[in-house]
């Protein structure tokens, strides 16, 4: 079982871990199955106030796009993982994160021209 | 493929140029975008500042590649529509490197021959170099900086405009830690020169040898290793003003140079038998008594009368009354700025403290019991076991206290190690004799330290430390 966050903009990742104002926090079980799901809205945007909701929360892992290399490496010394560059449907990101295929920098939008 | 590798730009030559490779050129980071603020192509400059390459960015949207700090609230696109002009806002954005770059963003229409919106060109300037330079253009003028209400300090500081209006030769002298670098650069902005140089010496860190030639500089092949010519610091600080801090360690032989030098202003490099006129100001500056040395027969009488043009004496801290606790209040405040602390507070007991202790190391000693205090103390107020072991040990004694020596300064520290004066260096050591006796176990050491480990972490990155 792991926690899973993922700041939110709508449906989709936020592009920058410090401007999200709002967070999905989920569990996925060992077998790849989402037993618990919520949206969290946030009182301010804030790095900090997140990296204090994250252990808070007792996430072990988080996906997210832009984040700054003092937050991304403070949450690694913290023992969570911090899957970063992600971008995309918050929910794409976190089945591929429940079946444990999603890597850094995989960006999981359709490209193909209309 | 891609169509930013087939576009062209036709009709401004012969042949049609490859319109990547136009943007390319282009120092300043540019990127196109669909009418669904998709990127089709960007230039060179912006694959540096992103970190993105052109077939990994295709067709992304562009908050995921950009990742502007305006992305969520205010897209300057959302501003532009087909009749209106370019917008231009600041912004941050953070590269896939995970830096912050702070940068400004032009937003504008792209129309196609007819006049439709066929999307949108965004330029992306690289602020950086801007911002350092404009943080070091925002800092406040060395006089600024010498704070103090008492009428000592004030005396001084009503003086240095008019000693800054003159071209002679000034001596600053004072006890360690009462601001005489602070003053020197003071009078140096204050001055005609203030656009010149500032070049600082300090006599007391080179051998004899060294010195000379820092000084003086030298001709190529004066000595063993003189491969190149060495202008010197003198030469250096041509139409500016040269600032020799601890003139009381100069040797006697380049004592005798330097009163040749202040005769004429001509400067003969080691090694050179042609001379060559220079233009500067002297400071100079000591914690010695130089009238002592004269007559004990260690500094020139005739370098004394001569650099004795003006007299600047700084007072030592313990005559400057009120000044304490408004130096404690002024380093409180900005270094709990500095830490990124809340707003804290001396409580009673610990602003007794502070206020009853004499300083012999001045202003710079007491910064220093500040910063540690600052370090320590994880709540909203300092309180007195914040303060370091010794003035703590001070007040429990509450004797006289015999000020140490001038010529060694603080002898409670480690004789063999200066530098420890500055908390910094202390904190370092302490950190890494912690983790030494913890055997690298960061929590152990958190332990051992009395920190929690989120502090511990953020002063080891602060320090480099990994």
């Amino acid at each position: 079982m792991k926690r899973i966050l993922i700041p939110l903009w709508g449906d989709d990742i936020a592009p920058r871990f410090d401007t999200a104002q709002e967070v999905l926090i989920a569990v996925a079980e060992d077998d790849g199955r989402i037993s618990d799901k919520r949206v969290v809205i946030l009182p301010e945007a804030s790095a900090e106030g997140l990296c204090n909701l994250i252990l808070h929360e007792r996430v072990d892992e988080v996906i997210c796009c832009g984040i700054e290399d003092e937050y991304y490496q403070y949450l690694a010394w913290k023992k969570v993982q911090v899957i970063d560059s992600v971008g995309g449907p918050a929910s794409v990101a976190l089945e591929r994160s429940a079946a444990g295929s999603l890597k850094s920098e995989e960006i999981l939008v359709a490209r193909g021209r209309e | 493929m891609p169509a930013y590798e087939t576009a062209h730009v036709k009709g401004l030559s012969k042949l049609p140029i490859a319109l990547l490779n136009l943007m390319d050129e282009i120092p300043i980071g540019i990127v196109v975008l669909d009418t669904q603020r998709r990127v089709v192509m960007l230039n060179r400059a912006l694959q540096a500042l992103t970190g993105f390459v052109p077939q990994e960015a295709y067709l992304v949207p562009c908050w995921y590649v950009l990742r502007s700090s305006l992305c969520l609230r205010s897209c300057p696109i959302s501003m532009v529509s087909k009749h209106s002009e370019p917008v231009c806002v600041e912004a941050n954005i953070v590269n896939r490197a995970r830096e912050r770059v702070p940068v400004r963003v032009t937003a504008a229409p792209l129309l196609d021959l007819k006049g439709n919106l066929v999307g949108y060109i965004e330029s992306i300037e690289d602020l950086r170099a801007l911002a350092d330079h404009s943080e070091e253009t925002a800092q406040p003028s060395p006089l600024d900086s010498i704070i103090g209400r008492s009428l000592e300090i004030q005396r001084v500081l009503q003086v240095i405009p008019a000693i800054a209006q003159t071209d002679s030769s000034v001596l600053i002298t004072g006890e360690t830690g009462t601001g005489k670098d602070f003053v020197a650069e003071a009078i140096h902005q204050a001055s005609s020169r203030a656009r010149g140089p500032f070049v600082k010496i300090n006599c007391g860190a080179l051998p004899e040898t060294l010195l000379e030639s820092e000084l003086f500089g030298h001709q190529k092949g004066a000595f063993t290793g003189a491969v190149e010519n060495k202008p010197g610091r003198f030469r250096l600080a041509h139409n500016g003003t040269l600032y020799l801090t601890e003139i009381g360690d100069l040797p006697l032989n380049l004592q005798v140079k330097l009163l040749s030098f202040l005769d004429d202003h001509v400067l003969y490099p080691l090694g050179s038998t042609k001379g060559f006129h220079v233009d500067v100001r002297l400071i100079a500056a000591t914690h010695r008594d130089l009238e002592q040395m004269v007559h004990e027969g260690r500094f020139r009488e005739d370098l004394l009368f001569r650099l004795n043009v003006v007299r600047l004496h700084l007072p030592p801290l313990s005559k400057r009354g009120e000044d304490v606790r408004l130096l404690l209040d002024h380093f409180l405040r900005n270094l709990s700025a500095r830490f990124k602390k809340r707003a804290l507070q001396f409580d009673a007991q610990a602003l007794g403290t502070l206020l009853s202790y004499p300083y012999p190391g001045n202003v710079r000693e007491l910064r220093n019991i500040v910063e540690y205090a600052v370090n320590v103390c994880e709540g909203n107020e300092i309180r007195a076991e914040h303060l370091p072991a010794y003035v703590l040990e001070y007040k429990r004694q509450n004797g006289p206290r015999v000020p140490p020596p001038i010529d060694e300064p603080l002898q409670r520290f480690p004789a063999a190690a200066p530098a420890l004066l500055w908390w910094e260096d202390t904190e370092k050591r302490l950190i890494a004799e912690a983790i030494m006796k913890a055997r690298g176990r960061k929590s152990a050491a958190a332990q051992i330290l009395g920190w929690g480990r989120s502090t511990l972490w953020r002063k080891m990155k602060r320090y480099g430390m990994r």
